[in-house]
């Protein structure tokens, strides 16, 4: 898995729908896109992530033909889209804002890309109904998209991009506009959509935890470049640096030197926690190297009595929140290090209730720790 | 404290009352006095026009109305053809400006900020000036011995000036010149409100250019386009001076007629019967443009 890093996964063995080679994009004297290449499989739910400023719209607007490029290719489905206007471009974008026609209603907004292609009047009204049937809004076709809710405009516009049957389908944080308890459900609709229609789908987010929701693969961008491409799963548990680390939840990162390694289990010595750490070795850093410990808070154990690992370390109890399914503890290590350590409420009986102020003990599995080089 | 239903109702009908009341005194008012004065008969004397009411036998006065003055409007041609001129100069005007003012409005709302501030100042600047001497201004432009004719001649592509001033074209050109910025400013500002993304959103549902701007742009321009039209078509209308500097005799209008019978002939209740049309001819494809407004209207 770890060997995989370097390069873009496809989706298997066919060739990718979209091929981004050294994609670079100025705008006056911030670079947005910096030579980006990318593959994204055919059908993939593939995730755009970033910070806002890293070029991830940029990207998904340069891939719809609304950005021009300063240099680089952008290949869909084998054909080349240098110098194609958006207007010709086989893929569709919903916008963040939607950009619903207001003077439109929702069939003639839908009907807008079809009428555009000059299809026949009876093919237009059966492909308009059956997309917002699709989308449950068949019987809302009459309304402007100022009588809707925002949810039913994010169906709407969904609708309008999806009737042109586009090879793929470009989403600009099409869940941000929702509020969250329709958020978590239109996210779980956007994967069984693509399920159904099998389409390629890229959408941007600035939310982590929408896409390792939602994604196949997620793409990490960051001042407009690829930190990192792989499933959810890779960015989570292997992060390349502290930046990805950082990014996908919550981690605790100790900086420090590789003592030794043993049966690929490096012991690092670290300042920041005043102990050697156990840790995954990475493969590559060899001893004496400097290197980060990552350690996700939920894999931390606690105790309030000294457990046998000789690796425990000691630390004071500070804030302690509970949240409904677990509890959030942040300890204060003897060199003034914060650590976080999240707890399920079993976990939390089993470490004996510690409470704000008592001296705990903290410890985790060596092979649950990264180790991270940059 | 007093009950915030009753403060805000007495605030209401004070904010609805005061230009309620403004219109009614100078607007409404004035305008009954005149078609009062419409059906009256001219005279000499002070007022120069017969009472309406004069008194009757019984306690009652007596309505003295005469038609006589619509009679008259409406059997003279040359009134019915200053009518038209005066609808179709106003119309082809207001169209032309229209034509003129919205890629200047469009421009206005596309450039940097930077940049806006000042074109609009010059849109505006001509305000500075009375209207009375830019439109006299350009009589001596027109002129056939004045600036454009003399440069014509000087370089040598014309043997003779053209006839330019005392013609419909030199009328064209000052209402078109004069109410310019009355239809770029409403233009101007429903694009400036316009989201550009929707341009986006048609051109990646395969629209170009031009189809997006008509499918579009255009029509979420209409309540602007048609503020302007009114702004310029109404008060071009019964426009006065335009026609008198420019227009000379040959171009009839509604306005110098109804001047002419006014301070030349002292007929006033003639006037007033051509005021009281005029009104109509204005209120009528007003109400017109409004309802087409109403059909077309955007909520945002």
């Amino acid at each position: 898995m770890d060997a995989d890093q370097d390069r873009p996964l496809t989706g298997g063995d066919a060739p990718p729908i979209i091929r981004i080679r050294g994609v670079t994009r100025r705008f006056g004297g911030t670079t947005a896109l910096d030579s980006v290449d990318l593959d994204i499989g055919r059908g993939e739910f593939f995730c755009l992530l970033g910070a806002s400023g890293s070029g991830k719209t940029t990207l998904l607007r340069a891939i719809a033909g609304l950005e021009t490029l300063d240099s680089g290719h952008i290949l869909v489905d084998g054909e080349d889209m240098t110098g194609w206007p958006a207007y010709r471009r086989p893929v569709n974008m919903m916008f963040q804002s939607y950009a619903l026609f207001p003077h439109l209603t929702v069939e003639k907004n839908v009907a807008f890309g079809l009428q555009e292609e000059r299809r026949p009047r009876d093919e237009i009204r059966d492909r308009v109904q059956a997309t917002l049937d699709l989308l449950e809004m068949g019987a809302l076709g009459g309304r402007k998209p100022h009588q809707l809710s925002g949810g039913q405009r994010q169906r709407v516009a969904l609708a309008r991009a999806l009737v042109k049957r586009p090879k793929i389908l470009l989403l600009d944080e099409p869940l941000a506009a929702l509020d969250k308890k329709l958020r978590e459900r239109a996210q779980a609709e956007l994967v069984s959509l693509r399920e159904r229609i099998g389409i390629t789908f890229v959408v941007v987010t600035h939310d982590q935890e929408e896409a390792i929701g939602m994604a196949s693969r997620i793409a990490l961008m960051r001042d407009g470049k690829l930190v990192q491409i792989g499933e959810p799963r890779d960015l989570y548990d292997a992060p390349c640096s502290r930046y990805v680390a950082d990014f996908f939840g919550a981690a605790n990162l100790f900086a420090g030197t590789v003592a030794g390694i043993t049966a690929g289990i490096a012991t690092v010595d670290s300042g920041e926690a005043g102990s050697d750490l156990p840790a995954l070795c990475d493969g590559q850093s060899a001893t004496g190297a400097a290197v980060t410990v990552m350690v996700r808070p939920e894999h931390i154990r606690l105790s309030r009595q000294r457990p046998a690992q000789s690796s425990a370390l000691a630390a004071r109890v500070g804030a302690l929140a509970f949240l409904g399914n677990s509890y959030a503890c942040e300890l204060t290590l003897p060199t003034g290090k914060i650590v976080r350590v999240r707890l399920s409420p079993l976990e939390f009986e089993a470490a004996g209730r510690p409470a704000q102020g008592d001296e705990a003990h903290l410890w985790w599995e060596p092979k649950v720790a990264r180790m991270l080089s940059q | 404290m007093t009950a915030p239903g009753g403060r805000t109702g007495a605030t209401r009908k004070l904010v609805l009352g005061l230009p309620l009341g403004w219109m009614l005194l100078f607007t409404l008012l004035p305008a009954l006095v005149v078609l009062a004065i419409s059906f009256t008969e001219k005279r000499r004397g002070a007022p120069p026009f017969t009472p309406l009411l004069v008194p009757g036998e019984g306690l009652l006065p007596e309505l003295n109305a005469s038609g006589d003055n619509y009679a008259l409007i409406f059997s003279d041609w040359l009134y019915i053809q200053a009518f038209a001129g005066s609808i179709r100069i106003a119309a082809v005007s207001a169209l032309i400006t229209l034509l003129i003012a919205y890629p200047m409005a469009y421009a206005l709302a596309r450039v940097r900020e930077g940049v806006r501030t000042p074109l609009l100042i010059l849109v505006v600047l001509p305000f500075w000036t009375s209207f009375l001497i830019r439109v006299y201004a350009w009589s001596s432009l027109l002129n056939s011995n004045g600036l454009i004719n003399s440069l014509l001649l000087d370089a040598g592509l014309i043997a003779e000036p053209l006839p330019l001033l005392n013609t419909e074209f030199a009328v064209h050109l000052g209402i078109v010149y004069s109410y310019l910025p009355f239809m770029v400013l409403p233009i101007y500002a429903v694009l400036e409100r316009m989201d550009w993304t929707l341009l986006d959103a048609a051109s990646d549902l395969g629209a170009r250019p031009a189809r997006a701007f008509f499918r579009v742009t255009l029509p979420l321009s209409m309540p602007g386009i048609v503020a302007g039209l009114l702004l310029v078509f109404i008060p071009a209308l019964g426009e006065v001076i335009i026609p008198e500097l420019l227009g000379g005799s040959h171009t009839l209008m509604v306005g110098p007629v109804l001047w002419n019978e006014f301070f030349g002939n002292n007929d006033w209740p003639l006037a007033a019967a051509l005021a009281m049309l005029l009104l109509v001819a204005v209120l009528l494809p007003a109400a017109l443009i409004y309802r087409l407004a109403r059909r077309t209207e955007v909520a945002t």
